[in-house]
């Protein structure tokens, strides 16, 4: 933790002041979303949350690795899956959360590696098509695996999944603590809060770490990290499997929290809007890919309010707000990427990467990342 | 034998159709190694526009001759989709040609929600149907059924493709996308305006995606504004088996992905002992691709690239 805080100043007690006071921010924010917003935002505020875990997951495989991954979804269906299947009235299997959750990532984790592992040898685009194939397989097969045994209930998907019950309390229920009452999207809240600092924490240990290192050293040339002596192999499967076992965790606590999966919630627009996500805050910078996975959440949401503010401005609503809102979210997403190529906030060494001018820059550019040929 | 017949000319239909498309993103690929994820879109709005035409002319009570018709909605699509191409090219990624790779794949996708839902806006959440002026006649061949409108897409799709293999091998234009794929740089060097053959290039591959849609909504009688996903989905799939930025790999992908689809989804049942059903046509197409990557990295007809120059 000392290390941490060191890194953002060097005056130490200005650095626990700032920490503190973010802590305070996040532990007050849903109740100022109440006040301020309404309810539904509470419940806004926890789905960005598990969007930023799968953020951070797939900032891994793609931000770290360089591994262009289009089907990271499917790792968040199968930690969903995992959790439905084993905890709920389906198949009458109510095992503890501290045992689905873990097998969740562990299962994803392992369905990481084994697409990874017959892929090592693609490269850029032709590996985005297969891990988009991949994430399409899982989508079908969930779909589909009704008949003739009934295993994943089709597209009916599976409901009345136990929620999340963390040390004996129940999260779907409203307690009272310390005089607040607390509805289930405030625990949910703060045990999302507490998971995503836990991976935040994580991510930026492994950022730091020998094989945090590697990944980008795969990800800027590959031939010469392997030189090196850095077995690309399992480097590159370690890279999925950590990714995939980040979506996992968070595909469980999606199930529990909601209550209910169907393999609808996994198409591809899901990974394309993870993958949105990362690059639009910035690859491979932790802040940016919380800032990205907050800014995608809230805005879609905050659009529904077009309709509102029609009223307001032309005194009726001329077009229907829902209609709107995505052709809106489009054109955003459009031109935050033409004037922030990089990323709202481009991870340090990037932004090095990405200084213009020169002959030799922009070539060491064009082979940066890609793995054209 | 004659469920074999069928689907496979099922498939060489379909796949007709996906290799249109799948030109279009080969063709921007070999250029601009950009995955150009607005494609299917365009191809939708081409369909939407054929049929908005088309359903237009149909109403006013003009007595048209069919074939007339056709062609009105089919120019306008062309026109429409070519100004499409050659404006998303402008906005979405020329200012972008020297930024990082993922960008552009943003701006793509940022360009296909806008226009799914512009032409959501425009033309309705409901399915569209084809007005029913299409006479169709159906051929017996051994034992399975060809229509006319079958016969008339697979035809079409072969003269425009050979017309396309003409084009990029014959014509000083051709030669100069050619040159501008192999290096950019270089190419501009030798007087080739690049700027204004990438421009033709998305004109190109709009056009042909314009043909696509039209295509698609005349054989299955409807339109939706969702349907350029898929169809592009596939026909990406389909650039891809074949090796993406080869001309030629995109036709045979496409062809061949229409066939394995259909032939999957005919003889999946059967197989498998009635364990998995036909709507496990899609997990096919995907199983074959990924096995022919795993196997062959670069595409069937792609070329064999280094590991690095």
């Amino acid at each position: 933790m000392y290390n941490l805080v060191q890194r953002f100043t060097d005056d130490r007690r200005a650095a626990w002041v700032a920490f503190a006071a973010v802590g305070i921010l996040l532990a007050v924010l849903p109740f100022l979303a109440e006040a301020g917003l309404g309810r539904s935002w509470v419940r806004i505020l926890d789905f960005a949350l598990l969007y930023i875990l799968l953020a951070l997951g797939l900032n891994i495989v793609v931000g770290y690795a360089g591994l262009l991954d289009l089907g990271y979804i499917g790792f968040y269906a199968i930690g969903a899956y995992v959790y439905a299947l084993l905890s709920s009235p389906h198949f009458g299997l109510h095992l503890p959360l501290w045992v689905v959750l873990p097998l969740g990532a562990v299962i994803a984790a392992f369905f990481g590696a084994l697409l990874g592992a017959p892929t090592l040898r693609l490269r850029g685009d032709y590996l985005a098509i297969v891990t988009l194939g991949f994430g399409e397989i899982i989508r079908i097969f969930l779909n589909n695996l009704d008949t003739p045994v009934n295993i994943t209930n089709g597209p009916q998907g599976i409901n009345m999944i136990d929620p999340i019950t963390v040390a004996g309390i129940q999260l779907s229920q409203t307690h009272t603590v310390a005089g607040i009452q607390l509805s289930s999207t405030y625990s949910y809240y703060y045990l999302f809060l507490v998971l995503t600092l836990l991976l935040i924490f994580i991510s930026i240990r492994l950022q730091d770490s020998r094989i945090g290192r590697a990944w980008v050293a795969i990800r800027e040339d590959e031939v010469a990290a392997a030189a090196m002596g850095i077995n690309t192999r399992n480097v590159k499967l370690l890279a999925f499997a950590m990714g995939a076992a980040f979506a996992g965790l968070s595909g469980g606590l999606f199930a529990g929290f909601q209550g209910f999966v169907s393999p609808e919630s996994f198409n591809l627009m899901e990974s394309i809007m993870v993958l949105c996500m990362i690059v639009l805050g910035g690859m491979g910078n932790i802040a940016g890919v919380i800032l990205g996975a907050l800014i995608l959440t809230i805005l879609p949401e905050a659009l529904r309010y077009l309709g509102p503010l029609q009223e307001l401005l032309f005194g009726r609503v001329l077009a229907d707000p829902t209609d709107l809102r995505m052709l809106i979210f489009g054109i955003a997403l459009v031109l935050i990427m033409l004037y922030r190529p990089a990323g709202l906030l481009p991870s340090r060494r990037r932004a090095r990467e990405l200084q213009p001018e020169g002959d030799a820059v922009q070539q060491e550019q064009e082979s940066l990342h890609d793995a054209r040929r | 034998m004659d469920i074999f017949l069928q689907q496979l000319i099922n498939g060489l239909v379909l796949g007709s159709v996906y290799a249109l498309v799948a030109l279009g993103y080969t063709m921007v690929y070999g250029i601009m190694e950009l995955i150009n994820f607005a494609h299917g879109e365009v191809t939708m709005v081409g369909a939407m526009v054929a049929l908005a035409v088309i359903g237009a002319i149909v109403a006013s009570g003009v007595g048209m001759p069919v074939l007339l018709v056709m062609v009105c909605g089919l120019a306008a699509a062309v026109l429409v989709c070519a100004a499409l191409g050659f404006t998303i090219e402008r906005i979405a990624y020329r200012p972008l040609r020297n930024a990082p790779r993922l960008a552009p794949l943003i701006t793509a996708i940022g360009i296909s929600i806008i226009l799914q839902n512009l032409a959501m806006l425009i033309w309705g959440r409901q399915y569209i149907t084809f007005p029913p002026i299409l006479e169709i006649e159906r051929y017996n061949i051994g034992g399975a059924t060809i229509t006319s409108i079958q016969i008339l897409i697979v035809l079409l799709s072969a003269a425009i493709m050979v017309g396309l293999l003409l084009l990029i091998n014959r014509t000083q234009m051709g030669r100069a996308m050619r040159a501008t794929a192999q290096n950019r740089r270089v190419a501009g060097l030798m007087g080739v305006n690049i700027n204004s053959v990438i421009s033709m290039t998305f004109v190109l591959g709009s056009i042909l995606a314009a043909v696509a849609g039209v295509m698609v909504c005349a054989y299955y009688g409807m339109a939706h504004y969702y349907m350029g996903f898929m169809l592009g989905l596939k026909a990406f799939t389909a650039a891809v088996l074949g090796g993406i930025g080869n001309v030629g790999g995109a036709v045979l992908g496409g062809l061949l992905l229409g066939v394995i689809e259909s032939l999957g989804a005919g003889y999946i049942g059967p197989l498998t002992g009635g364990f998995m059903g036909s709507h496990y046509q899609d997990v096919f197409a995907f199983m074959v691709l990924i096995l022919v990557l795993v196997l062959r990295p670069s595409g069937l007809l792609g070329e064999r690239v280094a590991e690095r120059p």
